[in-house]
């Protein structure tokens, strides 16, 4: 923790996962005064990844925390500054952008979000109740308090099918359920999910609530085809689905698209001067961990360009 | 009292549950990695609550009465208890100034 964190910086990234860090590391090593902020864990949301097999460079793969670590120390060792704070705001100011946090105000003249999303929540009935009662977000987290006991898993994704394949070591068998007829995830990571005799799928379903009065016990689902609605005995279910940027503190500042995302060009620039975007924030994202770090670059080397201009 | 104490099964009674200050029990384990990046954060706020809020926490995989007894099935899973009763309970992980206002609601 910064004790008495300068206010004046020639960039600020915002967010400290792939896309953020990979921009540290190219405007520290320009030495330009770089300096990151962080609301929760630098390396962001790949260090849930139990196992990233697809950063080229690891042929063995790489956990996500440890990917995250090394990334965090690759950029140190060029001297970025890394605070934790919530951003809250972001203002223009003449030739200074001005970025407002919950440890006070930071001004630099480029800026490049690159805050990410988050996990979405399934917004039905029991959900928020039963929160560490048996609904979870995090399997690496929590997959061992349900040893032989049956588990579903809510969504189609990579981190759905990721999560399903930790938890089938663990439980007595896996549900993914699916509000389609077929996986979003790659070919790769369905593949394995199938091979797991652990694993099952229900297939165009949703939950419609979850149930239990201690501890999750049912949850009610609908078929989306024939409307049929069901019932599943489960102890845990685990959400993965629906990944929403965080862009709130930039309506009216930067030009978002109707889901939340910023738009930007092939540099990586918004609409606004000296402000960049980088990773899962941007519009049309893959949202994977190599797309994230090179957008982090490019927006990097254009930043230096805005900068020395 | 400013770093987290360890507390276990054969102790949590009279540390926690018998505390006259209330008392903040980290349920955490090795395995997860949220918890260890929670752990710095709480060995902050255990130095900036010193007096007010005891913070002490239980390894869950070694001591699987208590965390059975309060329903552990997330962690980390932070539970702050006064004069014995839990009142308030915070799952999953929170940036400090989050947690902030939880403790200072304890306090009110």
């Amino acid at each position: 923790m910064t004790v008495k964190a300068k206010k004046e910086y020639d960039v600020i990234i915002i967010g400290g996962g792939p896309a953020g860090l990979s921009a540290g590391i190219y405007t520290s090593r320009a030495r330009l005064n770089s300096l990151l902020i962080e609301r929760g864990v630098v390396g962001g949301r790949i260090t849930d990844a139990e196992l990233v097999e697809n950063y080229p460079g690891f042929a063995e793969g790489v956990s996500g925390a440890e990917l995250g670590q090394l990334m965090q120390r690759q950029a140190a060792k060029y001297g970025l500054s890394i605070v934790t704070a919530e951003v809250t705001g972001l203002e223009l100011k003449k030739e200074k952008r001005v970025v407002k946090t919950t440890r006070g105000d930071f001004t630099a003249k480029a800026v490049i979000i690159a805050s990410g999303s988050e996990r979405g929540k399934l917004g039905i009935p029991g959900e928020k109740e039963l929160t560490g009662k048996g609904v979870s977000y995090c399997a690496t987290c929590d997959a061992p308090f349900f040893k032989e006991k049956p588990i579903a898993v809510v969504g189609g994704g990579n981190a759905a099918i990721s999560e399903a394949l930790h938890l089938a070591k663990f439980a007595s068998h896996v549900i993914v359920i699916h509000r389609r007829n077929q996986l979003r995830a790659t070919r790769i990571m369905e593949e394995k999910a199938r091979a797991q005799s652990r694993i099952e799928f229900l297939w165009d379903t949703v939950v419609e609530k979850i149930d239990g009065k201690d501890a999750v016990k049912q949850l009610i689902l609908r078929q989306v085809k024939t409307g049929k609605p069901s019932t599943l005995d489960i102890a845990g279910v685990f959400v993965a689905v629906g990944l929403k940027p965080g862009t709130d503190f930039l309506k009216g500042v930067v030009p978002l698209d109707k889901a939340g995302y910023i738009i930007t060009n092939d540099r990586m620039e918004t609409e606004i001067p000296g402000i960049f975007a980088a990773g899962d924030i941007r519009q049309h994202s893959p949202r994977q961990a190599i797309t994230a770090a090179g957008d982090g670059a490019t927006a990097a080397v254009n930043a230096e360009i805005f900068i020395s201009q | 009292m400013s770093k987290p104490i360890e507390v276990d099964d054969a102790s949590f009674e009279q540390k926690v549950l018998e505390s006259k200050i209330p008392v903040l029990v980290d349920f955490w384990a090795p395995w997860c990695r949220p918890c260890l990046m929670a752990a710095p954060v709480l060995e902050e706020l255990a130095k900036e609550y010193a007096d007010k809020i005891t913070f002490t926490k239980l390894d869950v995989d070694q001591n699987a009465k208590v965390a059975a007894k309060y329903n552990i099935m997330a962690i980390p899973n932070l539970i702050i208890f006064k004069e014995g009763k839990p009142v308030s309970q915070i799952v999953g992980y929170k940036p400090k100034e989050e947690l902030k206002k939880d403790l200072d609601a304890v306090l009110k």
